[in-house]
């Protein structure tokens, strides 16, 4: 479903020899949750960037769901993203909005028929639990709850993997707990999920794959017994 | 339709923007319509001139007339030429007595010379086919003198490519600059919208779905611009024939639509422009 093969990414204005990613290889499994963990700069943004093919690979091939990073032009990236479902730390929601109209923007941008999205929409929120504050704006809501909203829109299109950015980095103790539990629901109803995360409490608390990265390269893969390395020293 | 929706609610929602592109493309306009009228009016005004050019053979004085009407039936053939007049002596007299009012009781007698007067066709008054025909025309033994005015032909046709080239790359000149000048506006529209178009991009939105609606707005501005500019190049052609009292010619309705359309071509180039560069750094 989603595959690294010996993925090295430079980017261009990086100092010589430095690597943002070097020969990186894993495969994330249909319905699968995984931790991306490992320090700032250890190359979790960039494997996720990767996976949305915002970024191509230096060398090696990532293939998203038989999309692949050596073929695929900005056309099918544009498909691809239709079946993933994307969070970031800062929510980037539209300010002008309501909650329903920024779900409401993700079916629209992709020309879904007019009368088949209000349905869609309050589904989606309703499944983030926001099903009461669908005409609130995102400055009338808490952080927790800007977060869901993005969380309704990236599910509304039915993703096959949400890909999760650092989604409780802005958030409260009592917030993030809110949200990493929606992720679980998201993860039991069949959607795979891959979140990059600092929060180590959360990933020890928790039974799920996780692939610690540092500099770069793949230092702990718990599906993987060949990388024994315990999970963050810290 | 939902694009035009979009680009309708983008001109609403930054009217100051908008209102400053619809003028910078309206002055840009204005600039190549003035232009534009200037050419145009120096074309006509050439034209009117042109009409008249005219190529006389002098003939023997003794030439029968019958000599002449076959010489003329056959100049009269010529692809160039548009009409051949035959003018005997007396005719000559009688001409030159109506031109030269003043002097006409000087005229006496026949010392004037009969002559075959040849009218060209539009397309061939250009000086290389002036001479050519007067050449041709020499070649006839009855045939004493050719005059064609040929120094003040050359003079015209050289003010008229004067004229012409001197319009087209200014009017090229402001072209340009009018469309960086929407592809600025069109790029502060793009950069406001920037997070737009990155959620837009995430979940998904093609280039040509991102796209269109700006190339829509810049194909409004550039249309309203050039109404705009339209209305401005007709109030200064009125002023200026006012107070210049020059008999001047605005352009014809298919010269004002193309004008329109062109603006709509601006805007859209520098709106494609535009788009286009922010897509590639995204």
């Amino acid at each position: 479903m989603i595959r690294f093969d010996n993925v090295t990414k430079v980017y261009p204005r990086a100092a010589a020899g430095t690597a943002a990613l070097h020969r990186v290889s894993f495969r994330l499994n249909k319905g699968e949750f995984v931790f991306l963990t490992g320090p700032s700069g250890a190359g979790k943004s960039t494997i996720l960037k990767l996976l949305y093919m915002d970024e191509r690979p230096s060398s090696g091939e990532v293939k998203v769901s038989g999309y692949s990073s050596m073929e695929a032009r900005r056309r099918d990236v544009a498909k691809m993203r239709r079946r993933l479902g994307i969070v970031f730390q800062d929510f980037r929601l539209l300010e002008n909005r309501t909650a329903e109209g920024n779900v409401a923007f993700a079916l629209e941008v992709i020309g879904t028929p007019a009368n088949k999205i209000p349905g869609r929409v309050s589904r989606a929120l309703a499944q983030v639990g926001l099903a009461s504050k669908a005409t609130a704006l995102p400055k009338e809501l808490s952080g927790g709850e800007q977060q869901r909203v993005a969380f309704a829109r990236a599910l509304v299109n039915d993703p096959f993997v949400l890909i999760a950015d650092e989604p409780t980095g802005n958030l409260d103790e009592r917030a993030s707990r809110g949200i990493f539990q929606l992720l679980r629901d998201i993860n039991a109803s069949g959607t795979a999920v891959i979140m990059a995360t600092h929060d180590l409490q959360l990933v020890r608390s928790s039974e799920f794959r996780c692939i610690e990265l540092n500099h770069g390269e793949i230092v702990f893969d718990s599906a993987d017994s060949s990388t024994p390395l315990a999970l963050g020293a810290d | 339709m939902v694009a035009v929706r979009t680009a309708i609610t983008a001109i609403k929602n930054a009217p100051l923007l908008s209102a400053l592109s619809i003028t910078t493309i309206a002055f840009s306009l204005f600039a190549f319509g003035l232009f534009g009228l200037v050419a145009l009016n120096i074309r006509n005004a050439l034209q009117r001139v042109g009409d008249r050019v005219e190529i006389r053979a002098f003939v023997a004085d003794s030439t029968p007339v019958e000599v002449l009407a076959i010489i003329a039936d056959s100049v009269s053939r010529y692809p160039e030429v548009l009409k051949v007049d035959v003018v005997t002596q007396d005719q000559a007299l009688e001409r030159a007595r109506q031109e030269l009012g003043e002097f006409k009781d000087v005229f006496d007698g026949n010392f004037l010379p009969a002559s075959i007067d040849v009218k060209l066709k539009p397309g061939a008054r250009d000086p290389k086919t002036v001479q050519l025909v007067a050449n041709r025309l020499r070649d006839y033994g009855i045939v004493d003198d050719v005059r064609y005015g040929e120094e003040w032909i050359t003079q015209l046709y050289r003010l008229r490519n004067i004229a012409g080239v001197a319009g087209a790359a200014l009017g090229l000149a402001f072209a340009a600059v009018a469309v960086i000048i929407i592809g600025a506006t069109i790029r502060m529209a793009v950069l406001s919208r920037a997070r737009e178009i990155s959620i837009m991009r995430l979940v998904g939105a093609t280039d040509g779905f991102i796209r269109r609606p700006f190339l829509i707005e810049g194909s409004i501005k550039g249309i309203l611009g050039g109404l705009a500019a339209l209305g401005l190049t007709y109030l200064a052609m009125r002023l200026l024939g006012q107070y210049l009292h020059f008999e001047t010619v605005f352009f014809d309705r298919r010269l004002a639509l193309l004008g329109v359309l062109f603006g709509a071509l601006m805007g859209l180039m520098g709106s494609a422009v535009s788009v286009g560069r922010h897509l590639r750094q995204v």
